[in-house]
C-alpha cells in the first residue's frame, strides 16, 4: 500500500490499473449494498432502538416525535402480557406441526418419483399449491371450514340437519347438533389455519425432494440393493443420507415459513376469537398499526423477540454456509 | 430518524405529494365517507356553502374511511389541510394530546354552540378546551322483526321482564331472539355498552371507559350477569363469531333471528337484504334498573382544524357553516343519519324519527365502548366481550383480565 | 432411482399406479378444484345452497365479467403487475452485480457481504416494518406504486445475491481469467462472458421472484392505505367484505389473483423449478 501511495501522484492510471482488483468489487456492490442497507440492515437496528421507546406513531405539529424513552418496560410489559404468551405458544405450534411439510413432502416425492407417461405433469400439478397466494389459500380454506355455507357446514347439515320452514315460511335448518365452528374456536382454530397453511408447504418441500432424488447416486442404490436392503431400511440408511441438502433446505424453509406465518392468520382469524389465533407476526402488526393499535415501541419489542428467534435459525444456517464455504476453498 | 425533528423531509415529501398548491383563500377539506348517501351529502353542503362564500375556493379530498384512519396519522404533520372529519371522544385524544388539533372553544361561544350543540359538548371537550365541530349522529338501539312480533303478539318490550318474557314464545317457535356477528368484535361492544348503560347509567360507563372504575367492579358484574341472563334466557345466533355484522343480516332477513342491537347504519343493509318497512322496526333498549335517567349510544362525525392549517379563517367559517340548523337540517336527512343541533329537524323517515325521539329525550349520549376507552382498552375489552359471549363461565377470568389491562392502560 | 422403477413391477402393480396416481391428484387438489368449480356457479345456486353439487349453469363468463365491473379488480391486477414487474428487473439486476463481486473478486469482505445478504433476507417482515413505512411516509412513498417497488426489490436483493452468487461461484473462473489475461476490462468481462453464461440464472430468479411479489399480502398492508395503490391479493381481501356471501363472485377473484403466477410456473416450469432448488439444493 505505501508503494503504491508513493507512485500514486506521478503515475495515476498505473495506481488505478494496479488496484482495480481491489476497486471493482466495491463498484459492482455499491448499489445492491446501499440499497439493501437503506431498506433491511438500517430498519433493524431503527426497531431495535424503538423497542425502546413508547410511541404511537405520531409526529407534533412541528414536526418532533411524541416517542419517550422507556428503558427496557416494553420488555417487561411483554413478559407479563398473556397475549404475547398465547402468541408465543402458537408460534411453537406452527414451529412444530409445520415439521410435518418435510416428511409429508418427502412422502409425496416418493411416491411420485417414477418415469411413467406424463409424470413431469402430474408433479407440477402436485407443486400447484406452492405457486398460488396464501391469501387465495386462507380464503379456499376459510371457505371450507365456515359452519354456516362452507364445506363442513354442508357436510354437517346432511348428517345432522333437516331442512324445515320457518315460522315465516323461509327454509331453514334445524340441527341436532350445533356445527363445529373451527375458525372460532380458541381450541381448534390454530390447528384450522396451520392445516391449511401445510398444505402449500408440504408442496415446496415435495419439489425439493423430487429435485433431491435426481441426484440420488444410482450406483449407491444398486449396491444397497446388493446388500439386501429395500423399503424403509434402504429409504433410511442410503437414501435419506444422500437427500441431507434436500432436507436442510425443506427443514429452514419450512421454520422460516411457520415464523412468518402472517396471510393466513390475516385472512381466516384476525388473529381471533379473542386473540387465541395470534402469533408473534400477527400481534406485532396488530399491535403496531391496526385500528386498535398504534403503540409502535411495544410492537418493535414484539418484532425484536422475533428477530432474536429468527436469528438462532439464521446463525445456525450462516454456520452450516460457513462450513460450505471452508470446505470448497 | 423518528426521534430527530423531520421538518426537513416532511417538508420534502409536502411539496412532493401536493399537486395542487394552496394559496390564500383555497381551503382544503379532507373528508372520509365515499359511500354515496354521505358523499353525496356533503357534496350538497360543499356546493352551498361555496355559493355562500364565492372569495373561498374550496378543495376537497374525499377518501374511504378505513384509509381515512390512517392517512390523518400522517397529513396532520406532513401536509395538513385545513379541515378534516373526524371522531370525538377518545378518537381525538391522541391528536389533541400530540397538538395536532386547533381548540375551537371561542367559536362555540361567539356562536351559541354552548346551547344548540350542547348535547355532545362533553365528548368534544378534552382538557378544558372544545377541539371541532360535529354535524351528524346516529341511533342505537334494537331492530325487530316486526312481523314476527305480530304473528307471535309480542308487544315492544319496556323493560328488562318484558325482554326476558317475550323470548321465550320466540324460542318456542323456533325462532333465535337475537342476532350478531362479532367477527370484527365491536358489534359485542355495543350489547356491552347497553346494558352497562340500562344497568348502572351513563356516570358508570364514562367512569369505566375512563379508568375510574375496575372492571371486576360490582356494578359492571352487574351488568355482565344481565348479559349472561340474556344469553341464556334469549340468546344469540350460533356461529356469530364467524360472522361480520353484514353476515349477521342473513339470519335476520331470513326470518331465523328476531332482533338485533345495531346503529342506524344497518337499515341499509335490511333493505339491501330484502326486507321492507313493514317487517322491521326499532324499540329503544328496555329499562333495566327501574328510574335509571336513560342515556343512549350515539357516536359522532365532527370537523377539526390541524394546528397546522394554513387557512384557520375560512376554516373557522366551515365549521360554524357545518353547525346550522338549517346544514345540518339538509346534510342528515341527504345521507340518513341525524342532526346534532338542537334547532335543525329531522328527516322524514320511520327509523329517523324514532332516533330523534331516542336522543333528543336521552339524558346522556355515549360515543361507544370503542370510541369512549383508549384503543388497547377497547381491544382488550371487546376481545374480552367476545370470549364472554362464547363461554359465559369465562366471565370473571375475563373481567380479571380486564383490570390489568386497565392497570397498563391508563397507569 | 429410489423407490423402485414402476416398469420393473408386474403390469398390474404398473397400470394400479397409473390409475392412482390421478386419482390422489384430484383429493390433492379438490380446494382448487372446489373454488374453481364455485366460481363458475350461478348466483341462484349459491343461495338455494347449492355449493357442491353440478351447477345448475355454467355462469364463467358472467361472473368473471361481473368481478371486473362490480369492483376494482382490474385496477388491483394492473397494479400488482407494475409493482412486481420492476422489483424483479431491479431486483435480479442488482443482484447480477453483487453476486459478481461476492462470487469472483477474493477479499476478506466478500463472505460477511454475502453473509449480509443471506441473513437479511430471511429476516422477519416485522422487525422491518416500522421503520421502512415511517420512512415511505416521510420520503412520500407511502400508499404509491413505487414504494412497494423499492422496498420489495430492496428485500428480494438478499435472496437473489445469494441465488446468483452461487451461481456465478460454479462457473469456470478460468473463463475469466483468461479474459484478464487479455486485458479485458472489469465491466466488459462481467457483461459480455459472464452475464450471457448467467441467462438460465436470471430466467429462474426472475419467475421466483415475480411469485414472492406477487403474492405479497403483508406489504401490501404495511405500505398502502387506499384502493390506488393496492395490488391484487390485498384487493382479493377488500372484495371479500365487499361481495358478502357472494362466493361465486370470492372465487372468480381469488383465482384471477392466482393466475398469473400460475401461468407463469407453466410456461417457465424447468426454470422455476431450477430456481427454488438451485438457490438452495446444491
Amino acid at each position: 500500500m505505501a508503494f503504491t501511495e508513493t507512485r500514486a501522484g506521478t503515475q495515476k492510471t498505473s495506481w488505478l490499473a494496479k488496484n482495480k482488483l481491489n476497486i471493482a468489487p466495491w463498484l459492482f456492490l455499491a448499489p445492491a449494498l446501499l440499497y439493501f442497507a437503506i431498506y433491511v440492515v438500517v430498519p433493524i437496528f431503527e426497531s431495535i432502538w424503538l423497542s425502546f421507546y413508547e410511541w404511537n406513531g405520531l409526529y407534533r405539529a412541528d414536526g418532533t416525535s411524541t416517542a419517550s424513552w422507556v428503558g427496557f418496560e416494553n420488555y417487561v410489559k411483554l413478559w407479563d402480557d398473556p397475549k404475547f404468551w398465547i402468541s408465543l405458544k402458537n408460534n411453537v405450534l406452527w414451529l412444530v406441526l409445520y415439521m410435518l411439510a418435510v416428511p409429508a413432502g418427502l412422502f409425496i416425492a416418493l411416491f411420485l418419483n417414477q418415469k411413467t407417461p406424463g409424470m413431469r405433469l402430474y408433479k407440477s400439478l402436485f407443486f400447484f399449491p406452492f405457486v398460488i397466494s396464501q391469501v387465495v389459500v386462507g380464503l379456499i380454506f376459510g371457505w371450507f371450514y365456515n359452519p354456516d355455507f362452507g364445506v363442513v357446514g354442508t357436510i354437517w347439515k346432511a348428517l345432522y340437519c333437516e331442512e324445515t320452514v320457518n315460522i315465516l315460511g323461509n327454509a331453514t335448518f334445524k340441527c341436532s347438533r350445533a356445527a363445529p365452528d373451527i375458525l372460532s374456536s380458541p381450541e381448534f382454530a390454530t390447528y384450522g389455519i396451520i392445516a391449511a397453511g401445510l398444505w402449500p408447504q408440504i408442496a415446496y418441500c415435495m419439489i425439493l425432494y423430487l429435485t433431491g432424488l435426481n441426484n440420488v447416486a444410482a450406483d449407491q442404490i444398486e449396491a444397497g440393493r446388493l446388500d439386501g436392503a429395500k423399503g424403509w431400511k434402504m429409504l433410511w440408511y442410503v437414501v435419506l443420507p444422500q437427500l441431507r441438502p434436500a432436507t436442510f433446505i425443506a427443514v429452514v424453509v419450512t421454520v422460516i415459513g411457520a415464523l412468518r406465518s402472517f396471510d393466513m392468520i390475516a385472512i381466516m382469524t384476525q388473529g381471533g376469537p379473542f386473540g387465541s389465533t395470534n402469533v408473534l407476526a400477527y400481534y406485532m402488526f396488530e399491535t403496531a398499526i391496526s385500528e386498535y393499535g398504534e403503540r409502535y415501541g411495544y410492537g418493535s419489542a414484539i418484532a425484536t423477540v422475533l428477530f432474536l428467534i429468527m436469528l438462532v435459525y439464521i446463525s445456525y444456517f450462516l454456520w452450516r454456509m460457513y462450513q460450505d464455504e471452508k470446505g470448497a476453498h | 430518524m423518528f426521534l430527530k425533528t423531520k421538518s426537513a423531509l416532511a417538508a420534502l415529501a409536502a411539496s412532493a405529494a401536493m399537486t395542487t398548491t394552496a394559496f390564500a383563500g383555497d381551503l382544503v377539506i379532507n373528508f372520509d365517507d365515499l359511500n354515496p348517501g354521505p358523499k353525496q351529502a356533503f357534496e350538497d353542503a360543499i356546493a352551498q356553502f361555496k355559493s355562500e362564500n364565492p372569495d373561498i375556493n374550496v378543495i376537497v379530498n374525499n377518501n374511504d374511511r378505513e384509509a381515512h384512519k390512517s392517512a390523518i396519522r400522517n397529513f396532520l404533520t406532513a401536509d395538513a389541510p385545513d379541515v378534516t372529519s373526524w371522531y370525538p371522544g377518545n378518537r381525538m385524544a391522541p391528536f389533541v394530546d400530540a397538538g395536532l388539533f386547533e381548540p375551537v372553544t371561542d367559536l362555540w361561544a361567539e356562536n351559541g354552540f354552548n346551547d344548540d350543540l350542547a348535547a355532545i359538548k362533553a365528548t368534544m371537550s378534552r382538557d378544558g378546551e372544545i377541539w371541532g365541530v360535529p354535524y351528524s349522529y346516529y341511533q342505537w338501539g334494537v331492530y325487530y322483526r316486526s312481523d314476527i312480533f305480530d304473528l307471535l303478539k309480542i308487544e315492544e318490550p319496556k323493560t328488562w321482564d318484558d325482554l326476558l318474557a317475550a323470548c321465550a314464545p320466540m324460542k318456542e317457535a323456533g325462532v333465535t331472539p337475537f342476532t350478531i356477528g362479532t367477527k370484527f368484535l365491536w358489534t359485542a361492544a355495543g350489547v356491552f355498552d347497553y346494558i352497562n348503560l340500562r344497568t348502572n347509567g351513563y356516570e358508570v360507563h364514562n367512569d369505566l371507559t375512563a379508568g375510574k372504575i375496575k372492571y371486576t367492579d360490582p356494578r359492571i358484574v352487574k351488568t355482565m350477569e344481565n348479559w349472561k341472563t340474556l344469553i341464556d334466557e334469549c340468546g344469540f345466533v350460533d356461529n356469530h363469531a364467524s360472522m361480520s355484522w353484514q353476515d349477521a343480516i342473513a339470519p335476520f332477513a331470513n326470518g331465523d333471528a328476531a332482533m338485533y342491537v345495531m346503529g342506524n347504519f344497518s337499515v341499509d343493509g335490511y333493505k339491501n337484504a330484502g326486507l321492507t318497512y313493514e317487517q322491521i322496526d326499532f324499540f329503544q333498549f328496555p329499562e333495566i334498573t327501574p328510574g335509571l335517567p336513560r342515556a343512549e349510544e350515539a357516536p359522532a362525525d365532527a370537523f377539526f382544524i390541524p394546528t397546522n392549517a394554513k387557512n384557520k379563517e375560512d376554516a373557522r367559517k366551515w365549521l360554524a357553516f357545518v353547525a346550522r340548523p338549517d346544514v345540518q337540517t339538509k346534510w342528515n336527512s341527504t345521507m340518513g343519519q341525524l342532526p346534532i343541533n338542537s334547532k335543525a329537524e329531522v328527516g322524514d323517515d320511520k327509523f329517523l324519527k324514532e332516533g330523534f325521539a331516542t336522543l333528543s329525550t336521552a339524558t346522556g349520549l355515549a360515543q361507544f365502548y370503542d370510541r369512549d376507552a383508549p384503543a388497547a382498552m377497547a381491544k382488550a375489552g371487546m376481545e374480552g366481550f367476545q370470549k364472554f359471549m362464547l363461554d359465559t363461565s369465562t366471565m370473571m377470568e375475563v373481567l380479571t383480565r380486564l383490570d390489568e389491562v386497565q392497570e397498563e392502560v391508563y397507569k | 432411482m429410489f423407490p423402485k422403477p414402476i416398469e420393473n413391477s408386474s403390469a398390474t402393480v404398473r397400470t394400479g399406479y397409473q390409475a392412482f396416481v390421478p386419482v390422489a391428484l384430484f383429493i390433492w387438489l379438490l380446494p382448487m378444484v372446489a373454488i374453481f368449480m364455485t366460481s363458475v356457479r350461478s348466483a341462484e345456486d349459491i343461495n338455494s345452497g347449492n355449493v357442491f353439487g353440478w351447477p345448475s349453469e355454467f355462469a364463467l363468463v358472467e361472473n368473471y365479467i361481473a368481478v371486473f365491473e362490480r369492483s376494482q379488480a382490474a385496477m388491483y391486477l394492473m397494479n400488482s403487475f407494475m409493482i412486481t414487474i420492476p422489483s424483479v428487473v431491479i431486483s435480479v439486476a442488482l443482484a447480477c452485480l453483487a453476486g459478481y463481486a461476492l462470487a469472483i473478486y477474493r477479499f476478506k469482505w466478500a463472505l460477511p457481504l454475502f453473509f449480509l445478504f443471506v441473513a437479511g433476507n430471511f429476516v422477519p417482515y416485522q422487525i422491518l416494518m416500522v421503520p421502512v413505512r415511517d420512512m415511505s411516509v416521510q420520503v412520500g412513498l407511502y400508499d404509491t406504486i413505487q414504494g412497494q417497488v423499492f422496498f420489495h426489490a430492496a428485500f428480494q436483493t438478499g435472496f437473489c445475491t445469494l441465488f446468483m452468487r452461487n451461481f456465478i461461484k460454479a462457473l469456470p473462473f478460468d473463463l475469466i481469467e483468461s479474459a484478464r489475461i487479455e486485458g479485458v476490462s472489469e465491466p466488459k468481462i462481467f457483461w459480455y462472458v459472464v452475464i450471457p453464461l448467467m441467462r438460465p440464472a436470471i430466467a429462474a430468479l426472475a419467475v421466483l421472484i415475480f411469485t414472492f411479489v406477487w403474492n405479497d399480502f403483508f406489504w401490501a398492508n404495511v405500505l398502502t392505505q387506499g384502493e390506488s395503490a393496492k395490488p391484487i391479493t390485498a384487493g382479493v381481501r377488500a372484495l371479500n367484505g365487499q361481495f358478502v356471501n357472494n362466493w361465486h363472485l370470492v372465487s372468480a377473484a381469488s383465482l384471477l389473483a392466482a393466475l398469473p403466477p400460475v401461468v407463469m410456473f407453466f410456461l417457465m416450469q424447468r426454470h422455476f423449478i431450477a430456481g427454488l432448488t438451485l438457490g438452495a439444493v446444491k
